[in-house]
């Protein structure tokens, strides 16, 4: 048999090709070691992705071997990130420390058994007298604790220009719904859309703040644990001003952020976000509180706060626990939100934070929190009200509803979602 | 001549026009045709013309509505920007795309031989079964593909997107190696055997060395697939495992990315298949025409 | 009998680690796959109690996967139409040969080196539907050229055939490989054939009509089955261009979002499933014919 190089040369491929699979890259190992923490959230955006990066920024300076992993998944309010952090829980590769809303999204994962139970950290840092009783019942499931808080944001706001309003000869920003659709027509005649929405969460965003504002806050709580009949005469009346609301907005597909531009471009009159806006509007685009833009409670909620809150937690087999356990004592110290939510547009956790750091639209939104004849309510969007099961059947039956624009549909098929994922 | 045959060697290659034995052509037919020619070609190129124009431009001078302006003066600082937040996910996609198109295009050599050449009963039937794998819908392994993967201990690093990309990728590269050999006479086989070797030594000793075409075919098409594939890269890998697409919808998708940083960031991650199509596009289009079976 | 044996053993072993392979991770998977479409899987833990048809009467009833559904069949049709015509066409352009036609051909074959997803965030920008001052993409290349009045809303249409512009990216991709595929059938037809008629005086034009065509019908099947399954599959495009919009959703991508996003793995595997059958109507008896006519010459 002739042995020719190139038989041999082949010979070798074939053997080096056996060797190859070695040389990639490995998977970390598990282990228990403080020298690496991957954090995921989806603060990657502007107005949210500063925030992040100051409280880093100090956790790197309070922790200086630590090397610190931004796994920020880009997408307004865990569009796209909720999916990554799905795939990786399915892996069995969690990150050392993820964000969650607090309330219903929380007990999702807590019940699926993903989620470390942290109330050894609030004994052992003293926390547990440091953060209202509300919050914290939203993040404990059987007298555990499975998450630390940053912020407080408030969902039920009305962003505008002031000098926009003037030139366009509106007095004041709306105090119903129906004052804002009397406004519409004014403003239409001008050639502004009246309001802007964009993304599919954004446009659940209104809903959930029209639906507060036209039910008022017994009912609109009564959504959420069974007691107000989504086939309600009330509901479909609200679901049709929202379709109203709808009718006279620009809607786009773009996330938050460049919706919130087209009011202080002057093309669009009113939105309603969060107060994730104020962290944009102040940041990245500079602009001044008062002059610039101004922001009132959303139509029919003066005195409601439509809250949520950002915590993070501790999965199970998170690779580097003692690393996540001082990012989480960062995300629970006043330094760390002091630094965090000035930036970030919310208001803190933590009751004993430093109330000066709080200036322009955040001392009203720090004054209304505190506030007790303030009525708290909880998102439906940012996870406080719904599990993960329901909002997404929410959020498909509202694909539904924005096309065939039948109210009384959705609300059937909100109320049959509602039974089958309790 | 079928056309899933890669050339062998002596066939006449489809790609040259043959001889016109008619004569002329209206010359305001022909002068119509290259027209439509090349506004066709503008219409391909179309949205590189944007891509190009935006991902060089200066940052400040960026708008999304001067979309089609030519920049004033050429910049690279938004591939600077960008840059950082692909690398990564760069060099994840060459330590994925080299050793899987290596391996499957070698089970591919293995396969294509056995079943053009040195066939056995039933390889009538495992030649489709094999086939099939091709054109699954990914959809309906992923599910599966990820509890395994977890299981075995490969989800989130390279290991398990290596070993995904290698299996899903034997069906092509057994089809493009077995069109290859079955246009290779048998004579070099038959002497083989009259030599008195057995199979593994005629694979090794005859088949392998005259398959360079055909590896090249095969690796440069499973490179590309690799590079390009999305679904897998999603579910199988942690944040600093990403391959480049993932990164790059990463950095692109959300819709608040500046429009510039957008273009700059899809037109670095296409730069190696574009480089691979533009350097060895004859590799590429047998590949290509290989996975349309019959033609 | 163990000399035959011999003869074919190694080649049977040759080949049977990818068999194996591919009989776990692609047969094995399709079928757990299935059986998952057969349990109540909610949540990031599997079950795999077997409850029944569940999630198949489900989506059945389902507006949003018939929806999808509908958007899959508009979707489909325009992007194969689309490519075949403009493949077909370029083909017909190309075949007489003309001055830089592999440089022309490696113009329209390009786009596919190039990844979905890179092409989907392009296009979004090119079928941007802002008016006016806004005004950008191919809209505004209209404009540019004074077709202002085309302009279209493309995947943002209240319409129910938005997801059709999506075929217009889709097409962009893939009408190169279309006229690979009809160029190399047209050159693929002997040119004695084609002489054989002219000498019996048709024209050009009869030429095609009765020779080329009937001819060219294996490459047409090879396209349709081609592009359809495709077509089927697609998910990174639409990612890219508009993921969380219920015009442009298809079951491919409510695959995604019902397991993932909401959790309904059970549900996202019957999706799957149905997916899966759907491709295996068309490719299955393309194979299947493939290898008959392979075995037959």
């Amino acid at each position: 048999m002739r042995y020719s190089r190139k038989g041999l040369l082949a010979l070798g491929l074939a053997a080096t090709l056996l060797v190859l699979p070695a040389c990639s890259k490995k998977n970390e190992p598990a282990g228990g070691g403080a020298t690496e923490v991957e954090v995921f959230s989806w603060w990657s955006g502007p107005g949210e992705g500063e925030g992040l990066a100051a409280l880093i920024e100090d956790f790197k300076k309070n922790n200086p071997n630590v090397t610190f992993t931004n796994a920020a998944v880009a997408g307004g309010s865990g569009t796209q990130a909720r999916q990554a952090l799905a795939t990786r829980l399915l892996q069995g590769q969690p990150p050392d420390s993820y964000q969650l809303h607090a309330g219903k999204e929380a007990a999702s994962d807590i019940k699926d058994g993903r989620l470390e139970d942290i109330t050894y950290l609030y004994d052992q840092n003293g926390w547990k007298d440091k953060f209202p009783k509300g919050l914290m019942d939203n993040l404990t499931i059987d007298g555990k604790i499975y998450a630390v808080p940053v912020n407080i944001h408030r969902s039920n706001l009305l962003w505008f220009s002031p000098k926009k309003l003037t030139e366009w000869g509106i007095a004041a920003p709306p105090k119903t719904w129906s004052e804002f659709l009397t406004q519409a027509a004014t403003l239409q005649a001008k050639g502004v859309k009246p309001i802007s929405v964009g993304q599919t969460w954004t446009q659940m965003h209104l809903l959930e703040n029209v639906l507060l504002g036209e039910l008022g806050v017994p009912k609109y709580n009564g959504l959420w644990d069974g007691t107000t009949d989504w086939k309600s005469a009330e509901v479909v009346a609200a679901l049709d001003t929202f379709k109203k609301i709808m009718a006279v907005a620009v809607v786009g597909t773009d996330d938050w952020q460049p919706t919130i531009d087209k009011v202080v471009a002057g093309t669009a009159a009113y939105n309603v976000m969060g107060d994730w806006a104020a962290g944009y509007l102040q940041g990245p685009k500079a602009l001044k509180y008062k002059t610039d833009y101004d922001v009132v409670a959303s139509p029919g909620t003066t005195g409601v706060y439509n809250f949520l809150s950002d915590s993070f937690t501790l999965p199970k087999n998170a690779p580097h626990k003692a690393a996540a356990e001082a990012w989480l004592k960062e995300c629970a110290s006043t330094t760390g939100q002091d630094l965090f939510n000035p930036k970030k547009g919310s208001v803190p956790a933590r009751l004993d934070a430093d109330k000066s750091k709080y200036t322009d639209y955040l001392a009203w939104a720090l004054q209304e929190w505190q506030n007790p004849s303030t009525i708290i309510v909880g998102s439906l969007v940012h996870g406080v009200v719904a599990n993960n099961a329901w909002k997404s059947e929410i959020e498909k039956a509202y694909g539904v509803f924005f096309t065939g624009k039948d109210s009384a549909k959705f609300g059937a098929a909100v109320s049959t979602a509602y039974g089958a994922n309790k | 001549m079928t056309t899933t045959q890669i050339e062998a060697p002596r066939a006449a290659p489809p790609e040259s026009p043959r001889r016109r034995t008619r004569t002329r052509r209206s010359p305001y037919l022909t002068s119509a045709r290259y027209v439509v020619l090349f506004a066709l070609a503008c219409f391909f190129l179309m949205p590189v013309y944007a891509l190009v124009v935006t991902a060089l431009k200066d940052p400040s001078q960026v708008d999304v509505v001067k979309m089609w302006q030519l920049p004033d003066g050429l910049s690279f600082e938004t591939f600077s920007i960008v840059w950082p937040k692909l690398k990564n996910g760069f060099v994840n996609s060459l330590i994925l795309t080299i050793p899987a198109s290596l391996i499957s295009s070698m089970l591919g050599a293995m396969n294509g031989f056995v079943l053009s050449k040195w066939r056995f009963p039933g390889a009538d039937i495992v030649f489709p079964v094999i086939l099939f794998g091709m054109f699954i819908p990914y959809q309906a392994i992923i599910i599966p593909m990820t509890q395994t993967m977890s299981k075995l201990g490969l989800a989130g690093g390279l290991d398990g997107l290596i070993l995904v990309h290698i299996i899903y990728g034997i069906p092509i590269t057994t089809l493009i190696f077995r069109s290859y050999f079955a246009g290779i006479s048998d004579e070099l086989i038959e002497a083989s055997k009259v030599d008195g070797a057995g199979m593994l030594r005629t694979f090794f000793f005859v088949a392998l060395p005259i398959a360079p075409p055909a590896f090249a075919v095969s690796m440069i098409w499973q490179f590309t697939s690799a590079w390009n594939d999305f679904l897998f890269g999603l579910v199988l890998t942690r944040t600093e495992y990403w391959p480049v697409t993932i990164a790059l919808n990463n950095v692109a998708g959300a819709q608040t990315v500046p429009f510039n940083q957008a273009m700059a960031a899809a037109l670095l991650a296409s730069i190696p298949t574009l480089l691979v199509y533009i350097l060895l596009g004859r590799f590429f289009m047998r590949g290509l025409m290989a996975g349309a079976l019959k033609g | 009998m163990s000399r035959r044996i011999r003869t074919w053993g190694p080649g049977l072993l040759l080949v049977s680690p990818s068999l194996a392979l591919l009989l776990v991770f692609v047969y094995g998977f399709i079928g757990w796959n299935g059986l998952v479409s057969f349990t109540q899987w909610k949540g990031l833990n599997p079950t795999y109690v077997v409850e029944g048809f569940d999630n198949y009467t489900y989506l059945f009833r389902d507006e949003t996967f018939r929806n999808d559904v509908r958007n899959l069949v508009v979707f489909t049709v325009v992007f194969m139409v689309g490519s075949l015509v403009l493949g077909f066409f370029m083909a017909l352009l190309l075949d007489k040969g003309v001055r830089g036609e592999t440089f022309l051909r490696s113009i329209y074959l390009f786009p596919m080196a190039i990844s979905f997803i890179a092409t989907g965030i392009v296009w979004r920008w090119l079928l941007n539907s802002d008016r006016d001052v806004g005004t950008t993409g191919i809209n505004k290349l209209f404009e540019l050229v004074g077709l202002g009045f085309l302009h279209s809303d493309w995947h943002k249409t209240p319409s129910a055939l938005a997801i059709a512009a999506i075929a217009l990216p889709a097409g962009w991709a893939l009408s190169g490989y279309v006229m690979s595929l009809f160029l190399a059938g047209l050159r693929g037809i002997p040119e004695e054939l084609r002489e054989a008629a002219r000498v019996d005086g048709a024209n050009e034009r009869r030429v095609y009509w009765y020779v080329v065509r009937p001819l060219l019908l294996p490459v047409l099947m090879s396209a349709v089955v081609i592009l359809a399954h495709i077509s089927l599959k697609t998910f990174d495009l639409i990612y890219a261009i508009a993921p969380l919009d219920p015009r442009t959703e298809t079951p491919a991508l409510y695959m995604w979002l019902t397991s993932f996003r909401g959790g309904f793995f059970a549900r996202g595997a019957a999706i799957a499933t149905m997916l899966f059958f759907a491709i295996a109507l068309v490719i299955v008896p393309y194979i299947w014919y493939t290898v008959r006519a392979e075995r037959r010459k």
